[in-house]
């Protein structure tokens, strides 16, 4: 009874969230398609020619796998960031909050919202990337894999933000000034083994490397660090992102006073 | 059975401000009753800490017998609970809200449509039901919340101020239907600043002030104890000439003693009619 109570709570909840990514396509479908388009032109096509091989292929290959990544991360960040600050902003939070639904509950239904826009503008960016340069699948298992594993933990992210955030600016802030540099220093447009070996150790201390190292494994079969490891990190990272975020849930932090 | 037990309960915000000073208070089952007070009398946040909206800093509560510490999922899914202000997402259609709402408490879906239709026919909100919420009056939000509040058939129902704002007409629409709820077994607890409201509705009154609980009973008892009465009193003098004038009736004294007393001066009483509201007397006395 209470499992079927809980499943009902969810479903609403995502139901709602999915709902608001059709409902509002043109603020988050569209905008990554183009923007990532014009990477795949700017960087891809017309730099990508002067660079040469990156990793064993040529540098447009070795993009697309950041670049759908790219717009994994800061799609499932911004979804539920801004769709939990402004269900708190205009206090219809507190439907939820009145209501018997568990912290699990409120989290996985917020979060569903971040992955299912996530994947959804995932598969179109990678759509678009196939008009500029063939891709290949080695691992198909890995891209799956990391790919649902980097939707959820920064759909997490931007719950985290959203639960914090007091006003319209904290929830812009962190995509600007955080989520944008790790993307940019992740290894989305160079390979991090390429760094000295001082930036290589600060670089792995950015969540995103093993994200898009495990990607791009999935597409090329290369990863400059073992599979294994960047799963594991990122599977840490998630577990303890979800658990702090349930105590914070259950203790009303940012939600009751 | 005893629907609401609260022992204790003190509320002391961040800023340091005590909107609940340790209150005590036992409501039947079934009774409907009226929480007055001041604005700052505490409240709304007492109804924000039955609905799990606000956390309380000390004290227990009991719905239903469900303690809101050990078993707040219980405690949540027997209340339904219409706020003060609108808050529902006004992007969204009229049936989504109360749709999604019933999800949130586990009504599975084909069986909230069908409550959904029921109450918004009931509250007349039926040809709005395609309509966002912000395209409606001010009237219909309020009765959308309601509906919204009902959906999953609650047992106890919190209704923050729910005649602020609508017109007369509207309003004795609400309370025909809240009439109904209660009549259907539903246990009613209402805040309001129109005390004829309450006296109209309620069994009993709670009164309110600075986060205590200053006066509490059935509405009969308390306005029987009131201690003053105040009427409007027309009268002809024996000059022949008309005159309005207002008089305060104290404990023992009747408004029998006093027509006598003036008929005994020749002075004819042509009409009398209580000054305010009887329960408005009793909210100021014990409010002063």
């Amino acid at each position: 009874m209470q499992f079927q109570t809980s499943w009902i709570a969810f479903l609403t909840i995502a139901r709602k969230e999915v709902g608001r990514i059709f409902r509002i396509w043109t603020q988050t479908l569209l905008p990554p398609i183009i923007t990532q388009s014009l990477y795949f032109v700017i960087f891809g096509a017309f730099l990508g020619q002067r660079i040469g091989q990156v990793g064993g292929t040529t540098y447009a290959a070795f993009l697309v796998p950041g670049l759908v990544l790219m717009s994994v991360v800061t799609n499932a960040f911004t979804n539920v960031a801004s769709s939990l600050f402004s269900t708190k902003f205009m206090r219809n939070i507190d439907e939820m909050l009145v209501a018997p639904v568990s912290p699990g509950v409120l989290l996985a239904g917020f979060c569903s919202g971040g992955i299912v826009r996530s994947i959804l503008v995932g598969i179109i960016v990678f759509c678009v990337s196939t008009f500029f340069v063939p891709s290949t699948f080695a691992h198909p298992w890995a891209i799956i894999v990391f790919g649902l594993l980097t939707a959820f933990v920064f759909s997490l992210f931007g719950f985290l933000n959203g639960l914090f955030a007091r006003k319209f600016d904290d929830v812009s802030i962190i995509p600007t000034f955080v989520l944008t540099p790790l993307t940019y220093l992740g290894g989305v447009f160079y390979d991090v083994s390429s760094l000295p070996p001082f930036w290589q150790h600060v670089a792995r201390l950015n969540p995103l490397v093993y994200a898009v190292d495990g990607f791009r494994y999935g597409f090329s079969g290369i990863a400059s660090t073992p599979v294994a490891e960047s799963a594991i990190v990122l599977t840490v990272l998630t577990i303890v992102m979800a658990a702090g975020l349930l105590v914070c849930v259950r203790r009303g932090i940012g939600l009751r006073d | 059975m005893e629907a609401l037990k609260i022992s204790g309960l003190k509320k002391t915000y961040k800023t340091g401000t005590q909107a609940l000073k340790g209150i005590n208070l036992t409501l039947e089952a079934g009774s409907i009753t009226a929480l007055l007070g001041a604005n700052g009398a505490g409240k709304t946040t007492l109804i924000a800490i039955l609905t799990g909206l606000v956390n309380k800093s000390d004290g227990s509560v009991c719905v239903f017998e469900h303690d809101i510490d050990s078993d707040p999922q219980a405690v949540r899914s027997m209340i339904g609970v219409v706020p003060q202000e609108f808050n529902f997402n006004i992007f969204e259609k009229v049936e989504d809200i109360v749709v999604n709402q019933a999800g949130y408490y586990g009504v599975p879906r084909d069986r909230a449509k069908v409550r959904t239709e029921f109450l918004l026919r009931e509250l007349g909100l039926w040809d709005k039901r395609k309509s966002v919420g912000r395209t409606l009056s001010g009237g219909m939000k309020r009765r959308l919340m309601i509906a919204r509040a009902l959906v999953h058939e609650p047992r106890l129902l919190l209704l923050d101020e729910p005649s602020a704002g609508v017109d007369v007409e509207l309003r004795h629409g609400m309370w025909e239907f809240i009439r109904k709820m209660h009549a259907a077994g539903t246990t009613v607890i209402m805040t309001t600043h129109y005390l004829e409201e309450a006296e109209n509705l309620c069994e009993n009154v709670v009164i309110m002030k600075k986060g205590e609980i200053i006066k509490s009973g059935a509405v009969k008892v308390l306005l029987r104890d009131a201690k003053e009465q105040s009427f409007v009193v027309t009268v002809v003098r024996p000059t022949g000439t008309e005159e309005i004038i207002g008089v305060s009736l104290v404990d023992g004294q009747s408004v029998t003693d006093y027509v006598q007393k003036l008929a005994a001066e020749g002075t004819f009483v042509r009409d009398i009619r209580p000054k305010a509201n009887r329960l408005e007397e009793l909210f100021l006395e014990v409010n002063s």
